[in-house]
């Protein structure tokens, strides 16, 4: 019963691909899984603006909406209406191809990655040897769409927006990119169902997640910052900072493109969110082993809601960094703690597995970060600042 | 130590997360339509004209001088004065206004109407809530939308009222001791005082 619960949407694809011919069998399957990805993300996109909306309220000790249908929660439904309604503006001198472009190159880009992440035991839509690098190379295309939007708008803040957000996002890509490679160390694979098939082993009851290791910790929180910064989120929400230029890259879209772009910047977000669950929390695997028995599928979407649940979180506390900080973090500490990471992770490899494991991955990472924190607090003295005419 | 802040921050967050389910006083919005909070005595929107008595056209204080659509800086308020006279609170004939219209979407709420009018007929409303959905007759509003009794006026701002009133009062005792002598002298001299302060 729990097998067939756990399979129930591979063997209802099975059932519907045997009445299909032969010759067009592969391009049905492939349709098939793509229109339940779409369908089930653009979903939780709906779900996680009222969520969103919500719990930040409550993080700011108000009630958040609550007035469209019970508890607001038809809320997301009246948001769609309203951007389908609204007028479609067009700038007079921007370049109405590639305006027009922009936000679907974004949503598509966004939603190419979802091909290689394993959703459930066998539930992966294509699974490639090389998934990883297929990911991180369809996710680099939002950048592109993103330029395109700051460029054709012919706005000086979209274009300033769209600056900001090619420098956050190479940057922020290069650590992105290295802290995911501890854990194909690991695996020994770049296919993302070949690295969670190596974490759902369990000792006793507790799994074995890479993010319970030193190296993995450290990859999964180096990870979740810089997919934050991936993503364009608060605190690193520079490109649309709207106290400094307006909404960035969008300020010129209305209506419906609008609703595009947040739709790519939210599947973006949980394409992100579901990588790290592939890597570093176990993918489709249970917390515990007295759990296996609730579906797969189950447990990667409890994942996710949970990271969702924390950036959020996140959202509501930290404020938007500066330019200057946002490139002096990426490089002068993401890149070097990737590093460090990187070379944990190769000796917890070399080294017999015990205690001693333990103590030398631990070491490796917590002194070189207790190192290069107090010593970017140290050229960062903050001093109190003084006013000469305002106080 | 480096990130020590941000646990921080994340902590303090997360009570309030969870403090405002659990604590009410935590959350200070105000659920507008169904709650709401009382108004300040001195809040102020739009003028009405006072009544007294039951009747809200026949008892209007307002003897339409004209003064307040002359003073009133957006234009918003027309007049037609009356051909024929009514008494007023003291007894004497007065013109009453046939045709008063104040326009809801130019008036500017600068109460220099209230100022200015000698015979604290017109005052000033704190409803808010005059949105409708016809924006031409619907926002200019007749002399019967305008009538409020006193009690009305004493109800939103009492202070104001009451130094209304006693003002009123006064005028009128003022009026009945002039007119009482002239009544014990002689009674022919009555229309005269009538014409001397008309």
């Amino acid at each position: 019963m729990t097998e067939t619960m756990d399979q129930i949407f591979v063997l209802l694809k099975h059932r519907i691909l045997a009445h299909s011919p032969v010759s067009v069998q592969p391009i049905f399957s492939a349709a098939l899984s793509a229109i339940a990805i779409l369908v089930v993300f653009a979903t939780l996109f709906a779900l996680t603006t009222i969520l969103e909306r919500k719990g930040l309220g409550r993080f700011q000790n108000r009630y958040g909406p609550n007035r469209v249908g019970p508890f607001g929660l038809l809320q997301p439904l009246a948001d769609g209406l309203k951007s389908l309604t609204k007028e479609d503006i067009v700038p007079h001198s921007a370049d109405g191809v590639v305006h027009m472009l922009a936000p679907i190159v974004l949503v598509v880009a966004a939603f190419l990655g979802y091909a290689v992440l394993p959703l459930g035991r066998n539930m992966t839509a294509i699974n490639l040897d090389a998934g990883l690098l297929y990911f991180f190379a369809a996710s680099s295309v939002v950048e592109l769409a993103i330029f395109m939007a700051g460029w054709s708008s012919r706005n000086k803040y979209s274009l300033l927006g769209a600056m900001r957000a090619i420098a956050q996002m190479i940057s922020y890509e290069v650590p992105l990119i290295l802290s995911t490679i501890t854990a194909v160390m690991a695996a020994g694979s770049l296919s993302t169902g070949a690295i969670v098939e190596s974490q759902t082993g369990y000792s006793g009851i507790w799994p074995h997640w890479f993010v319970f290791t030193p190296w993995g910790f450290a990859g999964f929180v180096l990870f979740m910052i810089a997919g934050i910064a991936e993503s364009n989120r608060s605190p690193f929400d520079l490109p649309e900072g709207e106290s400094e230029i307006i909404a960035g890259y969008f300020v010129e879209y209305s209506g419906f493109k609008f609703a595009l772009f947040f739709l790519g910047e939210y599947i973006g977000m949980f394409a992100i969110c579901g990588l790290a669950i592939t890597l570093f929390l176990g993918g489709w695997a249970a917390p515990f082993s007295f759990l296996t028995w609730a579906p797969s599928y189950f447990w990667f979407f409890a994942k996710l809601l949970v990271l969702i649940a924390m950036l959020i979180w996140v959202r509501a506390t930290l404020p938007r960094l500066r330019m200057d900080q946002l490139m002096n973090f990426a490089w002068k500490f993401m890149l070097p703690m990737a590093l460090i990471n990187l070379f944990a992770a190769s000796t917890w490899h070399f080294t017999p597995p015990g205690a001693i494991r333990w103590i030398v991955g631990t070491i490796l990472i917590a002194v070189p970060y207790l190192l290069l924190g107090r010593g970017l607090m140290q050229s960062n003295k903050l001093e109190k600042r003084t006013y000469r005419f305002a106080d | 130590m480096l990130g020590e802040g941000i646990l921080k921050g994340l902590a303090e967050t997360a009570r309030n997360f969870f403090g405002s389910f659990v604590s009410k006083e935590r959350l200070t919005t105000v659920q507008f339509p169904e709650e709401r909070l009382p108004q300040p005595e001195a809040a102020r929107n739009f003028p009405f004209l006072v009544y007294d008595g039951d009747d809200s056209q026949a008892g209007l204080r307002c003897v339409a001088c004209q003064i307040c659509e002359k003073e009133c800086p957006p234009k918003c308020i027309f007049i037609q004065k009356s051909s024929d006279k009514k008494p007023d609170y003291i007894g004497k004939q007065q013109f009453y206004p046939a045709v008063f219209n104040i326009d809801v979407s130019v008036c500017m709420s600068c109460q220099i109407c209230v100022e200015v009018c000698p015979f604290d007929a017109i005052e000033m409303d704190n409803a808010f809530e005059l949105s409708t959905t016809d924006r031409f007759r619907g926002l200019l509003w007749s002399r019967e939308q305008l009538a409020k009794p006193n009690s009305y006026f004493h109800n939103i701002h009492p202070a104001t009222a009451a130094e209304v009133d006693e003002r009123l009062a006064e005028a009128k005792a003022r009026a009945e001791a002039k007119a009482k002598p002239t009544v014990a002298a002689s009674t022919t001299s009555q229309p005269d005082s009538q014409t001397t302060t008309s």
